[in-house]
């Protein structure tokens, strides 16, 4: 009985060693090398995974820092500027600040303004709708309104409003990772700055057909008439194809844009409600 | 026993209410918007201007690279804009509109009834006739015929197989064309024959259309006996070309391949007919049939009618936007594209303008995929729809791939069956679309 005991633990002990050995020589043989800082700089990252850095996780894009000699053009739009910096701490390199972005929806024709000419009963899927026709309004460039871009969002940041029809972005939580953009097959949505204070002017849609036909579509659409680009002081806007583009890193929030165009194509966002039009160009010109 | 295919096909009712009426000519109207992207591939180039005056059968736009037709006038009168309107999708594309005055006929053409049986030109002349007077592929997806009668080098076509199956539901312009010119569909027929250089052709009838059979195999019978008319069984997709091709000969076609890969080529009856107008007759395709049906209507119509003819004045001809209609669609139930705006053109290959009703058209609320495989039986092509359903939601385009979905013919046979109403057809099209779009980005071996 004692014998068989003792022989059942040396046994075990015997052939417990040997296995240690051989994971021991195993792990040793085929060991695989890896900068620890990668794990660090992890650890750093929000660990959101989306992807809007352009990398495949945050695990991938820690890896591509640690590699990378300087942080030119990478960017955790997640984390944003404290979280590159405390990267850039980690690693001893230095980083620029990076304007923080937001995602912006180029299309402002609801249900009023922009009157449906069909009746869509298909999949809700914007990517299915466009690739069956131009639309359920006459404008070709207009919001689907399916709300893929709702699906899209990992930070529950872009709704639809069944009200209007169109997705809404909620700056607060958007971390401008760019999904959105990918998933609109209509091209809408852009990453824009957030402007000083969150305040930002954009023209809100994208529709590059003739004046007329834009109008006649959808009654608040960019028409390309120029009357912007003629008031603006910075060179801020361009015109091609009957479309008013503004760059947001010329412009200056004069809002005089804003105020000139005829259909209300120009919004801005975030600025005190306006004291009647007049008085205000007028304090700007002194 | 009736012929047909192996794998799959569903069997909808086939509602072709519209098969006593007679093909009746279609008013010329006022103005004709004819398009300049009829046919697969690469639009045409307009080589008329605004002002031009141009007569009926008159060459207006020329074919711009390898995959592309020829436009002719299907009116006479004056070119009043060239300019860029919607297409039944509303997206824009070139059209040339014309003013109509008049009905003058290019002089070239041979009106006359008498039917022409001698064929005279050589096989090449043939294709460069075809060429010239811009046929196409009268199925539905309006391939240019003259390329489709030239094989690949290296290839070598043995039969020529014609579509007469006209599985859709509802349509009925190809049962009329064989019922009322069945020697003309025969000659052009033996037309392409003689081009491809081919002994024996086959024409495929589904079995719903006795009288077609019946009036085709008499003729062929008489006159044409190397030309063999097949009765099928009824079954959706028949006409599809790789159904056709087993159902009729019992040849697969391979993965991604072509019917000429098995060395046959499949042609619908309808494009016999204009290929016999263009060879014998010298009549460029600027017509053709439409059937106008619909439940709710109250008179079904077969109208001979031309390119360019906007479905509100075909609406118009038949009394109006009935009551109950809920949806416009441009071909056949299962196959054709819903019509978005009504001020829209025909095309060449527009085959019928269906109403339907409420009832018929709305989708109802999806369900749960309870695996009960129907889509996988009545898929044609033996594809596996629920799986491909859940993959291209997923986005794994590289199982899709492996699972082919390149493979899919888009005729909706999963959709229709499923009990739980699972867009299938929607999401296999839209990642098939970027399947293919990666396979042909990748260098070629």
């Amino acid at each position: 009985m004692t014998t068989t005991i003792i022989f059942t633990i040396a046994s075990l002990s015997l052939l417990g060693l040997v296995l240690a050995l051989i994971l021991y020589f195993t792990a040793q043989k085929f060991k695989v090398v890896e900068d620890p800082r990668i794990d660090d700089v992890e650890t750093i990252l929000p660990g959101a995974n989306c992807g809007g850095c352009g990398f495949a996780g945050c695990r991938a894009f820690a890896e591509g820092c640690v590699k990378a000699d300087s942080l030119d053009g990478l960017f955790c739009p997640v984390g944003g500027n404290d979280t590159m910096k405390k990267v850039a701490g980690y690693l001893g390199v230095t980083v620029a600040d990076k304007a923080p972005q937001v995602a912006v929806v180029r299309c402002n024709g609801n249900c009023d303004s922009r009157p449906k000419s069909s009746n869509y009963d298909g999949y809700t899927s914007c990517a299915v709708m466009a690739n069956l026709y131009s639309g359920d309004t006459d404008c070709r460039y207009g919001c689907l309104g399916q709300g893929d871009c709702e699906i899209s969002c990992d930070f529950d940041a872009i709704k639809m409003n069944p009200r209007t029809g169109l997705p809404e972005v909620d700056e607060e939580k958007c971390t401008a990772c760019g999904a959105c953009v990918k998933a609109c097959p209509k091209f809408i949505i852009e990453l824009r700055n957030k402007g000083p204070k969150g305040k930002r002017i954009f023209v809100s849609c994208i529709n590059k057909d003739k004046g007329g036909v834009a109008k006649k579509a959808c009654a608040v659409a960019c028409i390309g008439c120029t009357k912007c680009q003629k008031v603006c002081a910075y060179d801020a806007i361009t015109i091609s194809s009957n479309l008013a583009y503004i760059d947001y890193n010329k412009c200056k929030l004069c809002r005089k844009c804003v105020v000139e165009c005829p259909t209300n194509a120009i919004w801005e966002v975030n600025f005190p409600v306006r004291v009647p039009k007049r008085e205000t160009a007028d304090v700007e010109q002194q | 026993m009736s012929k047909t295919f192996s794998i799959g096909g569903i069997h909808p009712k086939d509602n072709k209410i519209s098969v006593k009426a007679a093909i009746e000519n279609f008013p010329v109207m006022e103005t004709a918007y004819i398009s300049m992207s009829q046919h697969l591939g690469a639009p045409a180039e307009p080589v008329v201007a605004k002002g031009d005056k141009v007569k009926t059968g008159q060459l207006i736009a020329k074919a711009n690279g390898f995959i592309s037709a020829n436009i002719h006038s299907s009116v006479s009168g004056t070119v009043s804009a060239i300019e860029l309107m919607p297409d039944l999708a509303g997206n824009l594309v070139q059209h040339v509109v014309v003013k109509v005055e008049g009905d003058e006929w290019d002089e070239k053409i041979d009106r006359s009834p008498e039917i022409v049986r001698e064929i005279k030109l050589s096989p090449s002349e043939i294709i460069a006739k075809i060429a010239d007077c811009g046929i196409v592929g009268l199925g539905g997806a309006a391939f240019p015929t003259h390329i489709k009668l030239s094989p690949p080098p290296g290839k070598k076509a043995e039969f020529l197989v014609m579509n007469g199956a006209e599985c859709e539901p509802y349509l009925t312009s190809d049962y009329r064309i064989m019922l009322e010119n069945p020697e003309e569909i025969l000659i052009g027929t033996r037309i392409m024959m003689t081009a491809l250089g081919v002994k024996k052709a086959y024409v495929g009838i589904e079995d719903n259309k006795p009288k077609a059979i019946k009036a085709m195999k008499e003729l062929c019978s008489k006159s044409y006996r190397d030309i063999k008319i097949v009765s099928l069984q009824k079954k959706y997709p028949q006409g599809g070309e790789k159904q056709l091709i087993d159902a009729i000969l019992g040849r697969q076609v391979p993965s991604m391949g072509l019917p000429i890969d098995t060395g046959v080529v499949v042609q619908n009856v309808g494009t016999a007919l204009a290929v016999y107008e263009a060879v014998q007759k010298n009549k460029p395709l600027f017509e053709g049939v439409v059937t106008v049906t619909g439940k709710c209507m109250t008179e079904q119509r077969n109208f001979r009618m031309r390119v360019g003819t906007t479905f509100e004045s075909m609406l118009f001809a038949v009394g109006g936007f009935p009551k109950d209609a809920e949806k416009l669609v441009s071909g056949g139930p299962m196959m054709g594209k819903a019509v978005a705006r009504i001020e829209a053109a025909s095309v060449k290959s527009t085959s019928a303008l269906l109403l339907l009703t409420e009832e018929e058209t709305k989708r109802k609320p999806e369900g749960n995929c309870i695996r009960c495989a129907k889509c996988v039986d009545a898929c044609p092509m033996g594809l596996e729809p629920f799986l491909l359903n859940r993959l291209s939601r997923a986005g794994r385009i590289d199982d899709l791939e492996a699972n082919l979905v390149q493979d899919c013919i888009e005729c909706g046979s999963c959709l229709y069956v499923c009990p739980a109403n699972i867009p299938l057809l929607d999401t296999i099209r839209l990642s098939k679309a970027s399947v293919l779009k990666i396979m042909r980005s990748r260098p070629k071996k």
